[in-house]
């Protein structure tokens, strides 16, 4: 990280981040801009923030948005990344809604939205390559990755109960190990 | 629109947000409840259609709170909800991020971050499953995800370009 970002700039890039996401794949727009783009962050230290943002009650990109405004610039900072994140989808979707109550229905978007659906899964497929390069080296990661997509992905338990079975491992297995002397 | 609806709003809403463990979405079942059950804002059918908008439209998926608020109190009540739906929780986080400040070179911070990654990891790999699961693809679209993944994660092209030509794609009726 160079240095830090001005309140402008973290409007503008969550407002970036917002308006790429088209269709779906926030997080890994989040992760492209955040990480990749302006290394505001490293891989490890912005998916556990990711993780923490899903525990913790509230929208999940919109709870980035305030993690990320608050690390840079304390409660102005949070302020100034959910309002980049919010006003222009806000905006937007209220004008879908004006259409949406006065005519019943949204002027013809449905295929457009279908193929950049297909690519925001896309984005977030890769996502899970490029990160997943990274941190799965090694069995106990891969045996942790496959477990909570299994629970959470396939068998659709909640978060809740899928963190509280594999976080303690996953905790233990991360635990810094003591330098011998 | 009436003092009492914006006072409805702001309380549905802003409840909403701190029982939202684990996302938006999980209490888009309680959300409904009240709003077309208990308050008819709205009807089932239009609660289904605005969640299709809001889950399409660009921006966090939670959105769906500002065509809510719309329906049941016009632009103030939009506005309203979304705020209500994003100060309690956003509060939260600011304390729990400042902990976490705090705690940068704890041992319990290094461990978290180390195995929360291949969790994490996972869970997104869940939430794409998800998504494409509810999006309804047919084989074309897989093919196009398919086709997307590929570039996106072996080439330095712009993701923008992609999403707007599988945009267009889907444009020209091809998915």
């Amino acid at each position: 990280m160079s240095e830090k970002p001005s309140l402008f700039d973290l409007a503008l890039t969550f407002n970036h981040i917002a308006l790429a996401s088209f269709g779906g794949g926030l997080s890994a727009w989040s992760r492209e801009v955040v990480v990749v783009e302006k290394k505001w962050m490293e891989d490890e230290e912005f998916l556990s923030a990711v993780t923490m943002c899903r525990i913790l009650p509230g929208a999940n990109q919109v709870n980035l948005a305030v993690f990320v405004g608050v690390k840079f610039r304390g409660i102005p900072g949070a302020l100034a990344a959910v309002f980049g994140l919010t006003l222009v989808p806000v905006l937007l979707v209220l004008a879908l809604s004006y259409f949406y109550f006065q005519f019943h229905e949204v002027p013809a978007l449905k295929g457009i939205l279908k193929g950049a659906a297909a690519a925001a899964v896309a984005m977030t497929l890769s996502m899970v390559v490029k990160t997943g390069r990274k941190c799965l080296g090694g069995l106990i990661p891969v045996l942790l990755f496959l477990a909570i997509f299994l629970m959470n992905g396939i068998a659709r338990w909640p978060l809740l109960a899928c963190l509280s079975l594999l976080a303690p491992l996953a905790v233990a297995w991360g635990w810094p190990k003591e330098k011998k002397p | 629109m009436n003092v009492k609806t914006l006072i409805q709003i702001l309380l549905l809403f802003s409840s909403l947000s701190i029982l939202s463990i684990g996302g938006g979405n999980t209490v888009l079942p309680e959300m409904h409840h009240k709003a077309v059950d208990g308050y008819h804002w709205l009807t089932d059918k239009q609660f289904a259609d605005v969640f299709a908008i809001s889950q399409a439209a660009p921006g966090p998926s939670i959105l769906i709170v500002t065509m809510i608020g719309y329906k049941a109190g016009g632009f103030v009540g939009a506005v309203l909800a979304t705020i209500a739906m994003m100060i309690p929780a956003g509060l939260l986080v600011y304390l729990v991020s400042r902990v976490w400040e705090h705690a940068k070179h704890s041992p319990a911070r290094k461990a978290i971050e180390k195995g929360f990654a291949p969790l994490t990891v996972g869970l997104i790999l869940a939430s794409a499953w998800v998504m494409s699961k509810a999006a309804d693809h047919d084989w074309q679209a897989f093919l196009l995800t398919g086709a997307c993944t590929a570039i996106f994660s072996t080439t330095k092209i712009n993701p923008l370009l992609i999403v707007a030509a599988a945009g267009f794609i889907g444009w020209m009726g091809w998915v």
